[in-house]
């Protein structure tokens, strides 16, 4: 399902040199109980180094086919493999990062952002220095020995990206990070993944329901459909995110491409 | 979801719905309160409606009489052995059952509507019940604190463990955590705050549960001084035990909230 007419979808992002899927998906359907079909025939790469989104109404199952990549959900019929081999449940190569954060709140920061390595059972103290740099590394040095109630959502959410980084995961799986975080502290935290980006040369595929959201960061947006949730179609912006990230926003090709992408969606939500 | 501490779901039994409300509120009006109470008590024993009914500093005076002749504490000697086993036993094997209630299907299918029954069923009536199959010893009034406290702490740790946030069990799956990190990093911590209400609620029908076998079965520690001094008339000293057992419960309870702070509760220390 191709959209031969956009001018933005041109070729590749300059990242990836030659694209290598790190995860593929083949015909993933997913049926819940009652015979609700979340997910329809879903054919789709994801390529390294790349930042893609899914993008849609809600009801699209977008969270779930992020899911199923992360190994917590099974797909009723298809597969999915993550360098080439296929996945049976959730693996190291796969980080998560939760909309609702998912940190203990009996636990420091540090500890939470430790606790992949924690269950991983690398030893105190090098898992609390690989922490340490992350949290440093994602703007919360100083926080350390805070518990998650004294901290802001976005900061919370950080912890939970910091979490994610600190496994060194080829894959960061991002369900909708930013929702529960407000608006102006969600922009600025747009801003540092971008930047976070050009350090840790890591493959992201971020869950979304903001337009605006999807194309200011990704390389690539794959729109779904809703009920059941079907590949509608996949865009590729082109544009430059190595200058001034306020700039972006007033690119004219990201405003062409959100409007474009919202007279797409709205025959869903009418 | 930082705020988990909060438990909204904890399921009372008779007596602990009384010491629960005693709990959120701030020292200053717990004492006011008291106060009040404690005056309207001396005002209505001053106007005579009932002459079994003492003042209050008649019955601190009483009070205060069985401190210093020593009865009081012999009493309590007596009260304490079957109170402290009953609840060792029930805080055992209920949290247990809770857990696994919680964590298995199956378990929960078998128990759970054993201890649903045992927390709706008025336990009072059952107590002669015990009485004629376990005599009038020590076993009986263990089981009599057991049967009230027992289905309240298991209750409330099941609910505990089914209502840890699934994304926090998501998040431990998905980085790999084994089954068992799974339960003890993130299911009993997260299902702590929750369990250790129902515990205090448990320790209180305790309280009530042994009281009950020491009037009913027969007239021990802290009911034989309720009982003796009511049949000698002595009505000051009888409602001075009441009170002391009043007392020593909210105390231990509270106690209880205090030590699970400080042991169990990090991020609430420095609050």
């Amino acid at each position: 399902m191709n959209m031969p007419s956009t001018l933005h979808s041109t070729e590749r992002s300059p990242v990836a040199t030659t694209p290598e899927a790190v995860i593929e998906v083949r015909g993933v359907h997913k049926v819940y109980a009652g015979n609700i079909t979340a997910l329809q025939n879903i054919d789709l790469d994801f390529n390294r180094g790349e930042m893609t989104s899914l993008l849609g109404p809600s009801g699209c199952g977008k969270t779930t086919l992020l899911k199923i990549i992360a190994g917590l959900l099974k797909p009723t019929k298809g597969d999915v493999a993550v360098n080439g081999r296929p996945v049976a449940g959730p693996g190291p190569e796969r980080a998560f990062v939760f909309q609702d954060f998912a940190l203990m709140p009996w636990a420091s920061v540090l500890r939470n952002a430790a606790f992949g390595l924690e269950l991983q059972g690398v030893g105190k103290s090098e898992r609390e220095d690989r922490a340490r740099h992350y949290v440093n590394e994602v703007g919360l040095s100083g926080f350390e020995d805070k518990y998650p109630h004294e901290l802001s959502g976005g900061m919370r959410q950080r912890v939970g990206l910091a979490r994610a980084l600190a496994v060194d995961a080829d894959v960061l799986l991002m369900d909708e990070p930013f929702s529960a975080v407000d608006e102006q502290t969600r922009r600025k935290f747009q801003e540092d993944l971008i930047r976070l980006r050009e350090i840790e040369k890591k493959t992201f595929i971020l869950v979304t329901h903001s337009i605006e959201e999807a194309v200011y960061l990704s390389d690539r947006i794959v729109l779904l459909s809703p009920r059941p949730g079907r590949l509608n179609k996949i865009v590729t912006p082109e544009i430059d995110r190595s200058g001034d990230p306020d700039l972006i926003r007033r690119n004219p090709e990201y405003l062409d491409l959100i409007d474009d992408i919202w007279s797409g969606l709205r025959a869903y939500v009418e | 979801m930082a705020n988990t501490q909060t438990d909204p779901g904890v399921i009372p039994g008779p007596t602990s719905r009384a010491f629960d409300m005693l709990g959120g509120t701030p020292l200053i009006w717990r004492m006011a309160s008291l106060a009040l109470f404690f005056a309207i008590w001396e005002i209505a024993g001053r106007t005579n409606f009932n002459w079994a009914f003492p003042t209050f500093l008649e019955t601190m005076a009483a009070l205060w009489e069985m401190l210093a002749n020593g009865s009081m504490f012999s009493a309590y000697g007596r009260t304490l052995e079957p109170l402290v086993i009953g609840l060792v036993i029930s805080l055992g094997i209920g949290v247990s059952a809770g857990v696994l209630m919680g964590l298995r299907r199956d378990v929960e299918w078998i128990t759970l509507p054993v201890f649903i029954t045992m927390q709706a069923a008025p336990m009072a009536a059952l107590i002669p019940l015990i009485t004629f199959v376990y005599g009038i010893g020590l076993t009986s009034k263990v089981l009599a604190v057991c049967m009230l406290a027992m289905p309240v702490i298991a209750i409330n740790s099941y609910k505990a463990v089914r209502n840890v946030p699934p994304s926090l069990v998501d998040m431990s799956q998905s980085f790999m955590g084994s089954r068992r990190q799974q339960v003890f990093k993130i299911i009993l911590p997260a299902a702590s705050p929750m369990m250790f209400a129902g515990i205090r609620l448990g320790v209180a029908e305790g309280f009530s549960g042994v009281v009950l076998a020491e009037l009913l079965i027969t007239p021990t520690g802290i009911g034989d001084l309720i009982t003796f001094n009511r049949s000698v008339a002595k009505f000051a000293h009888m409602y001075a035990a009441i009170f002391s057992i009043v007392a020593f419960a909210v105390i231990a309870v509270s106690l209880l909230h205090r030590v699970e702070t400080s042991l169990f509760r990090p991020e609430k220390r420095g609050a």
